[in-house]
């Protein structure tokens, strides 16, 4: 069985600062990958390795045996990264964010209503989005969970804001996605209530003294 | 990635930009009244008298321009900079330059276009002979749209950084030499009765060659800038 | 673990190879300077129409040469870093534009110097010295944009961008500053009729002009090597180069 993300000997070195070394893992279909560590260790930086926006001092990626860099816009089909910037514009109403990101996306055919509907936003879907609470913003960025055809999901502390009910609708939807196949990576401070097998996870100490292992 | 979905990206870009600054009306239009207040000023410094407004009215124009390009060029990338909005633009699928050429092309909508249409009160303010008026407007039209593309490479480049301004005018401004040159020169011309169909010509040339090289500077700037 | 070892085996690597060629640049360097400027200044004929004001030619031209010439230089840098990621070049950025920006900065200061006899004031708006003034903008902006950012490589892959928007500016810049020039009539005479030049005039100049190359070059590699060890104090290699004793206890 092949891995769906194979990450090896990445190592990554930020503002001079060495956040770690040598980190290597593979995850096979339908498995979650808890990134785990205290503030400012490099989880977040991984994330963005992974999802492309940045790149490791050394080390490699291969999504499907394919290289990171080898086809970009296929790899970049492929994943689904949302930082903890949300990307939600705040002149924007939740109506009009889903639709332009969904464009975005390559997503053409998609129910923005249903949608809302599903992350508990209707009947708001007018109001712009700077008037919503920081958790139904974080709806708004996570709403695109619901269509996405990505299999890789890279998402960086994605419970933030969120009320309980809101938890409870993401696990069920990250559910979904591994038994669909799908792989996750994703950041978060608050304990997984996932048990089995399909979950993985790694911690990122931080390296206190700053200085570089070799 | 076909044709058609490529010009969806495109339009759907550019209709969240509109969208967005039609909200935010007071960041398209402050740099504009900066351009006609500048112009106010000079008569008031230099004197009202129409040799001399007339002899400088070019160039006023010309520089109120390129500095109102800088002042609007934070609308650029810097909401999408700190939403995360410009992370997924990187992530797109879509070519990022194609993406870079429609914000562009938002920006030459909200900020170029507008200073064409003002070229005439400007001119009228600083005592340009009718006979530059036409010329001065053409230079504009076909000026504007590299002040665009060139202040988004400088605004891409900057924008990580938050203080952005001086740096920003440091950047661009000797880059603008050229078009300062050409653009009154075609007005000048233009007031001594001769062609200025040269300078005009030469100055779309540039135009064209900037929005062909632009957008993959902008990218690169970009992707410099998620880091 | 030699991936891991590879990158920083670089560094070392160049720090190592310009220190072979960092003496010879150096004393070729010296050497012609010396003797083209101290033959130009003191030993070539005076010119029959502005006497012994024009030997500031003997650093002018070099100066203004190698300004532009470490410019392209810049470009190419540029080119490797965004194309080939190579952290020498990155480095290679920080070392070249400082030198740049000073050759520029001589070649304007001692064009004004000779403007004052020649012209009668310090600066003219001749076309020369107005696109020498925008190449030091240039080079004023390729430095503030890379030493703005606080990660050396984002900063170094910035100014790369801006370096390489310039190169294809320049030329257009060049262009639009001659024509300028000639369409207002400013200074119009020309400083040296360089075909008329005596070879007892020449022979110094190209010397210098020799000379600043090396300099240049020099200077470069001087500045590319403290880099190297700057960026990589951290390690071990850079440590024992300096001598000091690794105190972190790594």
């Amino acid at each position: 069985m092949s891995a769906v993300i194979e990450a090896k000997q990445l190592t990554s070195v930020r503002a001079e600062r060495l956040l770690f070394s040598e980190l290597s893992f593979q995850l096979q279909t339908g498995e979650i990958l808890h990134v785990e560590g205290p503030n400012g260790a490099g989880k977040s930086t991984l994330l963005r390795i992974i999802a492309g926006l940045l790149e490791p001092l050394a080390g490699s990626i291969h999504l499907f045996g394919q290289p990171q860099w080898g086809d970009p816009e296929c790899w970049r089909r492929q994943l689904l990264f949302i930082g903890h910037k949300p990307a939600v514009k705040a002149e924007l109403s939740a109506l009009e964010n889903l639709h332009f990101q969904a464009t975005l996306d390559g997503v053409t055919n998609v129910d923005a209503w249903a949608l809302l509907e599903t992350v508990g936003l209707l009947g708001l879907e007018d109001i712009p989005a700077q008037q919503l609470s920081a958790g139904q913003q974080r709806r708004i960025a996570l709403a695109r969970l619901w269509y996405s055809q990505a299999s890789l999901w890279i998402l960086d502390e994605p419970f933030t804001a969120l009320d309980t009910y809101g938890i409870q609708l993401l696990h069920e939807r990250f559910q979904h996605h591994l038994q669909q196949d799908g792989v996750i990576i994703l950041t978060s401070h608050q304990p997984l209530t996932w048990s089995g097998d399909r979950l993985k996870k790694i911690r990122i100490e931080f390296q206190d003294d700053g200085e570089l292992h070799e | 990635m076909n044709n058609m979905s490529m010009w969806r990206l495109l339009t759907t870009v550019m209709r969240r930009d509109l969208a967005v600054a039609l909200r935010r009306r007071s960041d398209v239009v402050n740099p504009l009244l900066f351009v006609v207040i500048v112009v106010t000023l000079f008569p008031l410094a230099v004197g009202p008298g129409p040799d001399i407004l007339g002899r400088i009215a070019t160039g006023v124009i010309w520089v109120a321009a390129l500095l109102s390009s800088l002042l609007g060029s934070e609308r650029l990338f810097r909401d999408d900079f700190l939403d995360g909005t410009l992370e997924q633009l990187v992530l797109s699928p879509a070519p990022l330059p194609l993406l870079a050429f429609g914000k562009v092309g938002v920006h030459w909508l909200l900020s170029g276009l507008p200073l064409v249409v003002l070229a005439p009160l400007c001119a009228m303010l600083l005592k340009l002979p009718i006979a530059g008026w036409g010329t001065l407007m053409l230079t504009l039209l076909v000026g504007t749209p590299i002040l665009s593309a060139m202040t988004a490479i400088g605004a891409g480049l900057t924008v990580s950084l938050g203080r952005g301004g001086a740096l920003l005018s440091l950047l661009l401004l000797p880059l603008f030499i050229p078009l300062l040159i050409f653009a009154a020169a075609a007005v000048e011309n233009a007031l001594l009765g001769t062609s200025a169909i040269g300078q005009v010509l030469l100055l779309t040339g540039l135009m064209l060659l900037t929005l062909l090289l632009a957008p993959f500077a902008v990218a690169a700037a970009l992707r410099v800038s998620v880091n | 673990m030699w991936k891991w070892l590879h990158p920083y085996a670089k560094g070392e690597a160049a720090y190592r190879l310009l220190g072979h060629w960092q003496p010879w640049l150096s004393g070729l360097a010296l050497i012609l300077v010396s003797v083209g400027v101290i033959w130009g200044l003191l030993y070539a004929p005076a010119d029959y129409q502005q006497g012994d004001s024009y030997r500031i030619i003997f650093i002018h031209v070099p100066s203004a040469m190698f300004a532009m010439g470490a410019y392209t230089g810049l470009a190419i840098t540029a080119f490797i870093v965004l194309v080939w990621q190579i952290r020498t070049a990155e480095w290679a950025i920080a070392a070249i534009a400082p030198v740049g920006a000073v050759l520029t900065f001589i070649s304007l200061f001692t064009g004004a110097v000779w403007g004052k006899p020649m012209w009668g004031t310090w600066w003219e708006w001749d076309a020369r010295l107005t696109s020498q003034l925008i190449l030091f903008f240039l080079y004023v902006g390729v430095l503030a944009l890379y030493y703005a950012f606080n990660d050396s490589r984002t900063g170094a892959k910035a100014a790369s961008i801006l370096a390489l928007v310039g190169v294809i500016n320049v030329p257009i810049i060049h262009f639009s500053v001659y024509w300028w020039n000639s369409l207002h009539q400013g200074a119009t005479i020309t400083r040296f009729g360089d075909t008329l030049m005596p070879s007892s005039m020449k022979m110094p100049l190209y010397i210098s002009i020799l000379g600043f190359m090396f300099l240049t070059a020099a200077l470069i590699v001087y500045r590319l090597r403290n880099e190297i060890l700057k960026q990589e104090l951290h390690r071990p290699w850079a440590m024992a180069q300096l001598g000091v004793e690794n105190d972190h206890g790594v």
